[in-house]
């Protein structure tokens, strides 16, 4: 097997930086990995059942300043006595000491207590880790965003960077489903991303008597997609790892090749560093290979229960 | 074999002049190191086994005693000289040194303002160790690829590993467990030590490995070595070399185990496994960590800590879903393939440098150079073909 960092950082980072969503982030030329730093919540958002978005800023002027983030990328974010937990960015790219956005669904011991949290509270934060979006790859192409429950969060930046650049870049699609539709995420955004020249297809797996959109799960929406150009085309898909699965079968279905299959996966973090351990899967390093790996590179792991 | 920090220790060109120390004056090289602020830290007899402790005087080695292995089985045993060095290796490595079992990473306080937080310093120690086998050498280097050369630097561990200087010494003797030989990291001492010494009952041949060493040296009552004492020395490594039976065909596991995933006995292992996380913890290059949160009573003050964790335990690996490995058959193989084929892939070297501790040290006796051999025994000619 080859080596997955000169791997990632091949594909993922691109020697010429053509747009801010493909400069180069050295995490390794950052101060100690595991020390965080404070930021202060400034906005919450109640989005759906048990989810909000926040808004955080830095405390420290100069760190703020220094921040950037690439799609895909992710915090960890810390509450002292509680403990930390990975989140991925879901707001724009930020730039120049702007707040940066999370979305959260509150499910366990620490994201329990950051629900508790106001404006104006602090929190610890250390990052941004992990292997971005392939934007580079992107430029250009069509791109199918393939999308289940909070997985949208993920690839929310890239849909904002990709609108504000939307000439660069052929047909933009997302095809999302939620479980019901009082459970669809961003829903009153929906409409500003259509406006904006992404075309949007909407499931869910349990429908009320509102709904006459789809019913079932996302992968069958990729089958139905009309006029995929299979050689131009880049799926990049984030949801529950089954989900993620089938969503590569129905791309490779549609004759779309592995190699421009992209899949955001998820394990324990402790560090995001690659020095604790427990986000190994086969020979990766889901924190730093990871958290968006090719498909071609994964597919015989995705296979292998319990690994 | 592994490669060693790129430090004075390999000093380009340098041929090891070999010399001789009386045995008599091991105690002036001991305290050379101590009045150099070097905390020393070698063999010494506790709890029935020999660790690796602070010692000041030659009196605290084991003198005498070595130790019986086998698969779940470790005795102390008297020998008939007083070697000092007379054993393989105990359930302690230098890890526990270089990378503490526990570290205090950051601190949080409580203030009107919301929390703040700082980096815990850390202290500034100074390892001389005495009695670095070749398998722990080896097994320094794999850790230094871990924590200085994949990306992120763990600070905690370079400080330590910058100012450690290691005093190696030559196995004259294996234990039952002990496989170096397929694993290529022993048992002669071959590079990354500051001084490698061989020991003969009127006391040690000297080679200097570094700048360091030959600085050392210089200062200790070193005598010229003769003839007869190189031959022995020679003759006591070499009973080393033959001691040790234990096999493991590294290039093939290497390459099938990974396509192994599957096999069946992977839950006859488990049938065994208590998932204990020995093997984990007396392995001198497992390196995994989890954090945790200590309060104080007031809960103003929060201490980020780090600890020693493996992937044998139940959830190493919880993430939203629940553990991704929960059973032990998922996590022996977890261990088992990183160890021994992934850690390639990660690091450009083996995880495992064959020991031998984790088949002393675990509780049912589980031996990874069978099951790694079992599992990667011929199944089909397609397996063969394939390799």
């Amino acid at each position: 097997m080859i080596n997955p960092h000169t791997e990632n950082a091949e594909t993922n980072v691109a020697a010429e930086p053509t747009t801010d969503c493909s400069m180069r982030i050295d995490p390794t030329a950052a101060c100690d990995p595991w020390v965080a730093q404070v930021a202060v919540i400034t906005d919450i958002r109640p989005e759906i059942d048990s989810v909000s978005t926040y808004r955080f800023r830095f405390q420290n002027p100069d760190v703020a300043q220094a921040y950037r983030f690439l799609p895909g990328q992710f915090n960890m974010l810390y509450l002292p006595s509680c403990g930390e937990s990975a989140i991925s960015h879901s707001g724009p790219p930020a730039h120049d000491g702007t707040d940066f956005i999370h979305t959260i669904r509150f499910v366990g011991r620490v994201t329990d207590s950051i629900s508790r949290l106001k404006v104006g509270d602090t929190i610890g934060v250390r990052g941004p880790f992990g292997a971005p979006w392939p934007w580079d790859t992107c430029l250009g192409r069509d791109v199918i965003l393939m999308t289940g429950g909070l997985g949208l969060a993920p690839l929310r930046p890239m849909i904002y960077a990709m609108v504000s650049q939307r000439e660069a870049f052929g047909r933009v699609v997302l095809l999302h489903g939620s479980r019901s539709p009082e459970q669809l995420l961003f829903a009153d955004e929906i409409d500003a991303w259509r406006a904006a020249g992404v075309e949007v297809e909407l499931t869910v797996d349990r429908a009320d008597d509102a709904w006459d959109g789809n019913v079932g799960v996302v992968p069958l929406l990729l089958d139905r997609l009309p006029d995929v150009q299979p050689d131009q085309t880049e799926v990049l898909t984030c949801g529950p790892e089954i989900m993620m699965h089938y969503s590569a079968v129905s791309a490779l279905r549609r004759g779309i090749p592995a190699t421009s299959v992209w899949l955001s996966m998820e394990r324990n973090m402790q560090c995001a560093a690659g020095l604790c351990g427990h986000c190994q899967w086969g020979a990766w390093f889901v924190c730093k290979d990871g958290p968006v790996f090719r498909y071609d590179r994964i597919h015989s792991l995705l296979s292998i229960r319990d690994l | 074999m592994t490669n060693t920090l790129p430090t004075d220790t390999e000093v380009a060109g340098m041929t090891p002049a070999a010399s001789f120390l009386p045995r008599s004056a091991l105690q002036t090289l001991l305290d050379l190191l101590l009045g150099q602020g070097y905390q020393v830290i070698g063999p010494r007899l506790d709890q029935g086994a020999i660790v690796y402790d602070s010692l000041e005087r030659v009196e605290d080695l084991p003198a005498g005693w070595t130790e019986e292995q086998g698969p779940g089985l470790y005795r102390l045993q008297r020998r008939d000289d007083d070697a000092l060095f007379g054993y393989a290796v105990g359930p302690h490595s230098w890890k526990r040194f270089l990378f503490p079992p526990q570290v205090n990473l950051m601190r949080s306080q409580q203030t009107d303002d919301g929390w703040r937080m700082s980096e815990v310093v850390q202290p500034v120690v100074r390892y001389a160790f005495l009695g670095v086998r070749a398998c722990d050498l080896a097994a320094i280097a794999v850790q230094d690829r871990v924590f200085l050369q994949s990306g992120f630097v763990d600070k905690v561990y370079q400080q330590r590993r910058e100012q450690a200087l290691l005093i190696a010494i030559n196995c004259t003797m294996a234990a039952a467990t002990c496989f170096c030989t397929s694993m290529g990291s022993g048992p002669r001492c071959q590079q990354g030590y500051d001084l490698g010494l061989t020991e003969l009952p009127s006391g040690f041949v000297v080679e200097v490995g570094s700048e360091r060493g030959a600085a050392l040296a210089a200062n200790l009552p070193l005598e010229p070595l003769q003839d007869e004492q190189d031959q022995a020395a020679e003759r006591a490594r070499q009973r080393a070399v033959d001691d040790i039976g234990r096999r493991l065909d590294r290039d093939r596991v290497q390459t099938v185990l990974r396509e192994r995933l599957q096999h069946p006995q992977w839950d006859a292992v488990a049938e065994r496994c208590l998932s204990c996380a020995n093997c984990t913890l007396v392995c001198p290059t497992c390196f995994c960590t989890s954090v945790d949160d200590v309060t104080n009573l007031t809960d103003q003050e929060v201490i980020r800590e780090r600890r020693w964790d493996s992937c044998f335990n139940f959830d190493f690996s919880h993430i939203s879903g629940g553990p991704v490995r929960d059973q032990t058959r998922s996590r022996y193989r977890q261990w088992l393939t990183h160890k021994l084929t992934t850690w390639v892939d990660q690091f450009g070297t083996s995880g495992c440098v064959g020991c031998g501790r984790c088949i002393t040290w675990c509780p049912v006796g589980i031996d990874l150079t069978v099951e790694a051999t079992l599992i990667c025994q011929d199944q089909d000619a397609d397996a063969e073909t394939r390799s």
